[in-house]
């Protein structure tokens, strides 16, 4: 049997126009890639591959025999299959099923507003000193107008040597940086190399931009590898600026005037962190987004130090009661007790297998 | 005409999978005209399509350096990697497949999000193996 009638399709592409659907994709991709029949045509013999021409009949030869399948892609020559799940497995990755149901729904329920993702409206802010890097965060998570969170933790461990901070949609920060971690790990097991903060910054870049800014996600990477320490920021589309000082969240442009008010290069380790908690706390006084305490973050080449709370919040009420209630605080007016009678019908005794 | 058909992305066909090609709301959920014809999410074509465009991108600048034995020699191991399958309604583990790709080492979101092993779903089996040799 020839190689291409006993193609099984990868789960991604299964065709629709019967049991070539390799050879099919094969030939359009050498086609796009040499641009001329000619050449395909004798690469494909030489490779033993049968040779199919592209042309106008072979298509309308082949949507007939699908005419069978109600698809409409099949005006487009099939390169990737698109039905839904009776012949075809789930694919992984992002599903995009539910837009339709909530665009539908949406327009069916008009006038409720459909729930809003928890952001971090956040400041974020980070400076190159004379040994590392200061990271510094608030701390406060909101949902709309509401604070959801008031001990959010915004900076995240990247690896031993790199810490990134996030502002935008909480789950999109927490999942871009846990999946940059763990690919990271994996790199640095499989090469036996410590990654340099280049490579994270990339691998954000490549991820962010291939989703087009629909992952909210706003991130301050800040590490010291063998090369120094570097600052970089990488933003929802996937731009990436290399900076001596960055902030970034809905406070950054209070944080950045103080940033840019009082930095200066080659700063000592004190002097910076105070610089970085300035530049935090001028974004919890000015923005509503961004309150709670400030959590900062000191890398250098010998150690990190993860400090969380820097500075607490002056404005936290303590509880001034106790709201545990003893048994008895509530009135029993009456009381009445039904046995639940219950027989027993059958009794069996099954032995397990316990080798 | 044919040029641009040709390197188009060809739009992702929505039609209902009902009976006589009626929605089955039960099933498939609502349905409107407009999200069978055109994708409803700006994510969804890119997404699809990801894999297939960025092989053909490394191919061509593989060809472009290396000659035209290279991007041949890979897609003749693609197509061997491709063909180590299961039955079509059980998931395989694309292991050789993953590893030409270097997908065997690093995590994205199709790891994580809609895991096959962890579907609900399940197709029909008969009509999955039979659609798979064409004979549907």
């Amino acid at each position: 049997m020839e190689i291409d009638s006993i193609s099984s399709g990868s789960p991604a592409s299964p065709s629709p126009l019967g049991a070539q659907p390799m050879q099919l994709n094969g030939c359009r991709s050498f086609r796009s890639m040499l641009g001329s029949p000619d050449i395909s045509l004798a690469n494909n013999a030489y490779w033993g591959i049968p040779s199919r021409r592209w042309d106008a009949n072979a298509w309308k030869r082949q949507s007939s025999s699908a005419e069978q399948l109600p698809v409409l892609m099949s005006l487009f020559g099939g390169e990737m299959s698109l039905l839904r799940s009776p012949l075809q497995p789930p694919s992984p990755g992002f599903s995009f099923d539910l837009t339709e149901r909530n665009a539908v729904l949406g327009r069916l329920l008009e006038g409720s507003p459909p729930p809003r993702p928890v952001k971090t409206g956040t400041t974020i802010s980070g400076m190159v000193f004379r040994d590392g890097v200061v990271l510094g965060a608030d701390t406060r998570a909101t949902s709309g107008d509401v604070v959801a969170d008031k001990m959010c933790a915004k900076i995240h461990r990247i690896s031993a040597n790199m810490y990134c901070c996030g502002a935008g949609t909480a789950a999109d920060t927490q999942k871009t940086t846990d999946l940059l971690a763990s690919n990271l790990a994996l790199f640095s097991l499989n090469s036996q190399r410590a990654p340099r903060v280049l490579m994270a910054a990339s691998i954000l870049q490549d991820t962010l931009y291939r989703y087009g800014g629909q992952i909210g996600a706003h991130l301050i990477l800040g590490g010291v590898d063998y090369s120094g320490a570097h600052l970089y920021t990488v933003g929802p589309y996937g731009s990436v600026d290399k900076l001596p000082f960055v902030s970034m969240g809905s406070g950054s442009m209070a944080a950045l005037g103080i940033l840019e008010d009082r930095y200066k290069p080659n700063m000592e380790v004190e002097e910076a962190k105070v610089l970085v908690r300035d530049s935090v706390q001028a974004g919890i006084m000015g923005d509503l987004g961004s309150g709670s305490n400030v959590d900062l973050c000191v890398i250098t080449a010998q150690a990190v130090d993860y400090i969380r709370p820097y500075q607490e919040s002056q404005y936290t009420n303590g509880r001034n009661r106790k709201y545990k209630y003893p048994p008895g605080t509530t009135a029993l007016l009456s009381e009445k007790v039904v046995p639940l009678r219950m027989e027993l019908v059958t009794e069996a005794v099954q032995r397990m297998e316990t080798h | 005409m044919w040029g641009i058909l040709f390197y188009s992305v060809p739009v992702t066909g929505f039609c209902p999978h009902g009976s006589y090609g009626v929605q089955d709301t039960l099933r498939s959920g609502f349905s409107s005209v407009k999200n069978e014809i055109l994708p409803s999410h700006p994510l969804e074509l890119s997404e699809k399509n990801f894999q297939v465009n960025q092989e053909k991108m490394n191919f061509a600048t593989v060809r472009n350096i290396q000659g035209l034995h290279a991007p041949l020699k890979l897609q003749m191991e693609y197509r061997a990697a491709r063909q180590i399958q299961r039955l079509p309604f059980l998931q395989s583990s694309n292991l050789a497949l993953d590893t030409l790709r270097n997908s065997d080492e690093s995590i994205g979101f199709e790891d994580i999000l809609n895991d096959p092993y962890q579907s609900e779903l399940m197709g029909e089996p008969h009509m999955m193996t039979e659609y798979q040799l064409g004979l549907l």
